[in-house]
């Protein structure tokens, strides 16, 4: 047990000596979480103050460009900028000065009123209530096209989110002109309801609750376990470059010669970097709670979850410690260990859901995802932070934590005893 | 004290072996000289004795101890002073020493003495609370020393421990393992400086590709070369004046 202590309070001296080194261990993460929490903040928002400026070309100037212009102002993520020519529009978004150009076709207003009423007039004139319309007018009509342009760089979500918001509009205006048409085919009286053009589904999400209080999920809810698991992870860079410098040093040598297991000098550093990451733990939260509302951001709800979230943080150090003790064992010099350790953390980062949730993944992803330690960690600060789950119900994460732990420090010891056996 | 049997030592991508089918004994109080030019051996045969590298084939037991059964039985009967300085850098002497001899199990009242006695032989207590980085090269191979020995070892390897060290330093380190030796520790050290082992040494061995040619006291080996004038001589006449270079 000396041994042991004298190795934790050796590994304390180290690192408290080492101030580059506890520069990147606290204050990193703290950047990183916040950087991020900012920028991803706004696809969070229900409202939101940064809007995307786009160009709007309007050959149609009717009631149906006036409403997709409406729907978009409405949605108060968009600065409408009007410009006259579509070469223009085209050239800014393909320049990428601009995201999206949309351009509305003339007449569409007109011919989709004229569409619309020879349709209705068609139909109703199957029951003997209109005369039949001559084909020729059918066929004189002609496809309408809304043209976007999007800049090449703009990313397939975005992209895809404006289409539908787009399709959404026309296909309600659509249907409001075929009301209206049929409205005005039955009745001469304009203000008659007949039809009742409100949607009849609606849509209701149910969120979690604590009692009255719905969990509503926000940027930070789901930035803080994100990121903070990334930074607890991120310590097996410095711990494997520790691991390397004592072996450069001479000193991993030395006490392979002294009558003192690599279980014990693995120990020391098992409990100083655990508790690294657990202040560091505890700034991320601190900076959630307290700096994240001066910063404009959401404040992090820790209420009533602060045990269960230290007891995730633990396991989660654990684990990352046990890859970083093994990274340090296996690698000969700190060209090895820093760039693999950082990459591979991004590695698992990006497999345990950090960046794209699972789900999105393609299968076979999603079946690596479930060997992340990583993923493990980010359900089990979920289901605290946004599940409102118990003890219990966080034991197979935990476990699955706990065991990664137990077998990259297995592997370490045994990979150590195996090379250096005498 | 040490029986070294049939002991060989071949390196994964070397072709030839480093130390070859070596029969060697050392008795209990020696100060055993290990010389021999650059590759010839002898820190390949400390680090197999010191249990830091396996040997291909033979054995050796310390004490009638072997590592394979009494592995840490052993390492607390021996003491190693490694070539490089094996001590951290940003630590101050004192936490060095503290840290490493309580890995010996030394520990509270005892461990403190131990480590303020050491420093103060070694002329280093002014300099107890300094950082390893900041000293030279003589102030930290005494550290080393120091390291090696607070634990009383029976048996105390040293692998070049001169090397890079000013005269006086030096001096200090040379009249300190003899008091060691005086009070009953058994010293085997490797080095290039011939003068001092032929002072230094007891008993002396010289190895050239990985082979004891002559083992004997300093002056038997040197009477029985009319030749020679000193250790040197012996060593020259023995190992050739060509260079030694390896990589």
């Amino acid at each position: 047990m000396h041994k042991l202590w004298a190795s934790t309070y050796k590994e304390l001296l180290l690192l408290s000596r080492d101030i580059g080194g506890l520069a990147i261990l606290f204050v990193m993460p703290l950047v990183l979480v916040v950087t991020i929490t900012l920028i991803q903040d706004s696809t969070f928002r229900s409202i939101n103050d940064n809007k995307i400026p786009i160009l709007w070309v309007d050959y149609d100037k009717g009631e149906v460009s006036k409403n997709i212009y409406d729907g978009l102002a409405e949605s108060k993520s968009f600065n409408i900028i009007g410009k006259e020519s579509d070469s223009e529009a085209k050239e800014l978004v393909f320049k990428g000065k601009y995201q999206l150009a949309i351009v509305i076709p003339a007449n569409l207003s007109s011919e989709l009123e004229k569409k619309v009423n020879l349709n209705v007039e068609g139909l109703l004139s199957k029951f003997g209530l209109e005369e039949e319309t001559p084909q020729s007018e059918k066929a004189d009509l002609e496809k309408k096209e809304v043209i976007l342009y999007f800049d090449p760089a703009t990313q397939m979500a975005f992209k895809n989110s404006i289409k539908n918001g787009i399709d959404k509009m026309i296909f309600k205006i659509e249907t409001q002109t075929i009301y209206k048409a049929f409205q005005s085919q039955i009745t001469d009286d304009e203000t008659e309801a007949i039809f009742d053009t409100e949607s009849f589904i609606t849509f209701k999400e149910v969120t979690p609750s604590i009692g009255k209080n719905e969990i509503i999920p926000n940027s930070v809810q789901h930035n803080v376990p994100a990121w903070t698991l990334f930074a607890i992870f991120f310590i097996i860079v410095p711990l494997s470059i520790n691991m390397v410098k004592e072996k450069s040093q001479g000193t991993f040598v030395r006490l392979r010669t002294n009558p003192v297991s690599y279980l014990t000098v693995l120990g020391g550093k098992t409990v100083i970097y655990l508790a690294v990451c657990l202040i560091q733990f505890g700034l991320m939260l601190g900076i959630g709670v307290y700096l994240f509302p001066i910063l404009g951001l959401p404040s992090l709800d820790v209420s009533g979850k602060i045990p269960l979230l230290f007891l995730v943080a633990l396991f989660a150090g654990l684990a990352a410690i046990g890859l970083g003790l093994l990274l340090g064992t296996v690698a000969k010099t700190q060209e090895q260990s820093a760039p693999f350790g950082a990459t591979f953390v991004v590695i698992l980062a990006a497999l345990g859901g950090v960046w794209v949730p699972v789900f999105i993944m393609p299968k076979f992803m999603q079946t690596l995802s479930n060997l992340s330690p990583m993923n493990w960690g980010l359900n089990a600060f979920y289901d605290v932070f946004l599940r409102d789950v118990g003890l219990m119900d966080l034991v197979p994460e935990l476990t699955l934590l706990f065991l990664f732990f137990v077998i990259t420090t297995a592997i370490s010891i045994v990979y150590n005893e195996r090379k250096n056996a005498v | 004290m040490i029986q070294i049997s049939h002991l060989s030592k071949k390196y994964k991508n070397n072709a030839d072996y480093s130390v070859v089918d070596l029969d060697l004994k050392i008795d209990e109080g020696e100060i055993f000289g290990l010389l021999g030019p650059n590759g010839a051996g002898k820190t390949t045969l400390i680090s197999m004795l010191s249990s830091l590298i396996k040997p291909t084939s033979g054995s050796f037991s310390i004490n009638g101890l072997t590592f394979q059964k009494n592995a840490n039985q052993l390492k607390q009967l021996i003491g190693i002073v490694p070539q490089e300085y094996a001590l951290y850098p940003t630590l101050t002497a004192y936490e060095n020493l503290y840290y490493l001899g309580s890995m010996y199990g030394l520990k509270g009242k005892l461990l403190k003495e131990k480590i303020n006695f050491h420093l103060e032989v070694l002329g280093l207590e002014k300099f107890s609370n300094k950082k390893l980085d900041t000293f030279s090269g003589g102030m930290k191979r005494r550290v080393n020393l120091i390291a090696s020995i607070l634990h009383n070892p029976k048996v105390l390897f040293l692998d070049e421990p001169t090397v890079g060290v000013d005269v006086q330093s030096k001096n200090v380190i040379i009249e300190n393992l003899k008091k060691l030796n005086a009070q009953g520790t058994t010293i085997i050290y490797t080095s290039h400086h011939l003068n001092e082992a032929e002072q230094f040494c007891t008993k002396v061995a010289i190895i050239d590709h990985g082979r004891i040619i002559i083992e004997g006291a300093p002056k038997n080996l040197i009477s029985q070369y009319p030749e020679s004038h000193n250790l040197e001589d012996v060593f020259l006449t023995l190992t050739g004046k060509a260079l030694r270079d390896h990589a």
